[in-house]
């Protein structure tokens, strides 16, 4: 199926717009779109009229021009005939916001607009949904845009069957600092499902991770996308809800007891190497800072460097939960790196994996100690756990690790407490491209993606 | 390729909705699994015959099609060790309902082990190993993979147990036949790919390891109903 059209669309009709009421989710897309989106946009419903001083077109067959995408918003029992019009008028593609099919018992309507596409090989996503969200391109989701929080341009592109996960990962992808290339919501899927968004998104240039929020596979599909994963040159991260199983069905076999529908779920994503599973929230949006920011992958060899020895024995413990290794530092290291520490650090600091060089610690110290573990070969990967407060430590320090961990070629991952006071010693990471957790459980998460993503 | 056989018995057992457990292990049986010997005593005349063919001590199963769940109706009794005690078996068993036969079968002893199959809904067939017998479900120290598996995941699925040990020769014990082992789990997943149309779920429990062998010492083959 070709989906350009959906994601980089030219010219779009907006079905279902109301002359009446402003607040209709077809008119908030209209207006969205009209003002901020370099698309020409036309309005339509069957009576006509005007929209302010734009036209309204009765039908789609009497827009001038030829359509890309027609995101429809009008009731369920109209849909299956506007997107026969659509096909009809050479439309490209279609968004069918509406919902009141299959998820309200109506599957007669969602089969029939399943049958007229597939005729036609004509792409739709939804119904059901709120559609994409392509940042400078275009916007069809129908929140007002002074309510929507918008994450900076980036290479994730995150694609969700529910379009309220969807708008809150935004968000957390905001707060994390993580980039955005596409966001998709694909409510009940009935034509372009998340084997389709795949497939696109490993073949788009502007993509380097793909993230899902899935609830459910149709039959067999879990399979065909798994494989499709393990194909897919992108690292792949799913998050999956319904992991309990409510109303457990009646089984007449140990192993069908055992192996259920999640359990089964988990270990066919395990077993697919490309594909990550990330088991919440906080993993899904660590796991995608972390590739976003490194297309590399590691063994889980991890050097600390914290100025707390607290924050350090937390950051073992979690790696150890975390199945990566925390190995002790060969003497000629040691040495290396305690005398170049200034003189006061120097006969306090406990120089180890963690290296703790205590809360007397300056921006050097860091720098230096950075510098040294991403040289040495028995470390593929450094996390920084840096605490602000401490007096010796400038905001200055996100930029100077950054070019260390450039020069070195080595990931490094930073964890700072994330409050507006530290925002410029974080930005001096995000804007250099190095990940920062808000929490060390965060920071270890970001080196595990590295470790389970393979090399590509 | 299915055997004619196989299929024939799959036909036969669709009225039941599943397989009926000397059914199952001929099925086994044909397609180059390690079963145990075994025959079915259907009268109280067979039963000395088959005893001492098999060789003392046996196990002895009842067989209904009733009865999925053998260990549920006290119809299994292992070492069994006398034409008397047998014969005694084979009059309790008579009683249970459905009661069809009695399997009779060489007694192994080993570690237990379940391989098991299921179709999924989502994900297609899958395979399972763990720690089998009927505490399958309370530890659940298992490992699941997607069918087809090749050798890779056969390794990192019994790398995956929790007490894998036990099967390397843990405290002085000898340790199974590994080779054994992988090679009946790669057999098992080329039979479930075989027949995955027709199958909705297997639990081969337990099948016991020794030293030596790797032998399926139980099998429930569950049909699907719509085919």
């Amino acid at each position: 199926m070709r989906l350009q059209a959906l994601f980089k669309p030219k010219t779009i009709a907006v079905i279902g717009v109301s002359t009446t009421n402003d607040r209709h989710p077809a008119n908030v897309i209209y207006y969205k779109i009209h003002h901020r989106y370099p698309v020409e946009i036309f309005a339509v419903n069957p009576h006509g009229g005007s929209l302010k001083d734009d036209p309204v077109f009765p039908i789609i067959s009497d827009i001038p021009r030829q359509i890309d995408l027609a995101v429809i918003a009008a009731r369920a029992d109209y849909v299956p005939e506007i997107l026969e019009d659509c096909i009809k008028s050479d439309v490209q593609s279609a968004i069918v916001v509406s919902g009141g099919f299959a998820e309200a018992g109506r599957l007669d309507l969602q089969s029939r607009m399943v049958a007229t596409a597939r005729e036609a090989r004509f792409p739709f996503i939804g119904p059901n949904c709120l559609g994409i969200y392509v940042p400078n391109h275009v916007d069809t989701f129908f929140l007002p845009a002074e309510r929507m929080v918008k994450p900076d341009t980036g290479n994730v592109a995150l694609i969700s069957q529910s379009g309220g996960i969807l708008v809150d990962q935004m968000i957390k992808f905001t707060e994390e600092g993580v980039g955005l290339s596409k966001a998709v919501s694909i409510g009940n899927k009935a034509c372009i499902n998340e084997l389709d968004l795949l497939n696109f998104l490993a073949r788009d240039g502007e993509t380097k991770v793909i993230a899902f929020y899935v609830e459910g596979f149709g039959k067999d599909e879990g399979r065909e996308f798994v494989l499709a994963a393990q194909k897919c040159p992108k690292p792949v991260i799913v998050l999956k809800s319904g992991k309990s199983s409510g109303g457990q069905r009646a089984v007449s076999s140990h192993t069908a007891s055992i192996a259920g529908d999640y359990q089964s779920f988990s270990a066919a994503l395990a077993q697919h190497d490309g594909v990550v599973e990330a088991l919440n929230e906080l993993e899904l949006v660590s796991f995608c800072e972390s590739l976003s920011s490194y297309q590399t992958s590691i063994d889980g060899n991890i050097g600390i460097v914290t100025g707390s020895g607290g924050h350090g024995a937390l950051a073992v413990d979690a790696c150890s939960a975390q199945g990566l290794s925390v190995p002790e530092l060969g003497e000629a290291t040691k040495k290396e790196i305690k005398d170049h520490l200034s003189d006061s650090v120097k006969t306090i600091a406990s120089i180890r994996n963690p290296a703790d060089l205590t809360g007397s610690a300056i921006d050097d110290d860091f720098v230096w100690t950075v510098r040294t573990l991403c040289t040495i070969p028995e470390i593929d990967c450094v996390i920084a756990l840096l605490l602000p407060y401490l007096p010796g430590i400038t905001m200055d320090l996100g930029a100077r690790l950054s070019s260390v961990s450039k020069q070195t070629g080595k990931p490094l991952i930073a964890y700072v407490p994330h409050v507006d006071k530290y925002r410029m010693l974080i930005e001096g990471f995000e804007l250099n491209g190095i990940p920062v957790s808000p929490s060390i459980e965060g920071a270890v998460l970001m080196a595990t993606a590295l470790r389970r993503s393979k090399p590509w | 390729m299915v055997k004619k056989e196989i299929l024939t018995i799959l036909e036969t057992s669709e009225q039941w909705g599943w397989v009926l457990e000397p059914d199952a292990k001929r099925i086994f049986s044909l397609d180059g699994f390690d079963v145990p010997k075994f025959d079915v005593a259907k009268a109280p005349g067979d039963v000395r015959r088959i005893g001492t063919k098999i060789g003392y001590p046996v196990v002895a199963k009842i067989v209904s099609p009733d009865v999925l769940h053998k260990s549920d109706v006290h119809g299994v009794a292992v070492g069994v060790n006398s034409d008397t005690n047998l014969q005694n078996v084979f009059e309790r068993f008579s009683a249970i309902e459905g009661f069809e036969g009695m399997l009779v079968e060489e007694m192994i002893s080993g570690t237990e082990l379940i391989f098991g199959a299921k179709y999924d809904y989502q994900f297609g067939p899958m395979i399972l190993l763990g720690f089998g017998g009927t505490g399958v479900e309370i530890y659940k120290d298992v490992s699941l993979r997607m069918a087809p598996i090749g050798m890779n995941d056969v390794d990192s699925m019994i790398h995956g147990l929790k007490a894998k040990k036990l099967l390397e020769g843990y405290r002085g014990a000898e340790p199974i036949n590994m080779q054994a082992l992988k090679r009946s789990l790669i057999l098992f997943s080329g039979f479930v790919m075989k027949l995955k149309d027709r199958i909705e779920s297997i639990d081969l429990n337990p099948v016991i390891c020794t030293p030596k062998r790797c032998v399926i010492a139980d099998a429930r083959i569950i049909l699907k109903t719509s085919k």
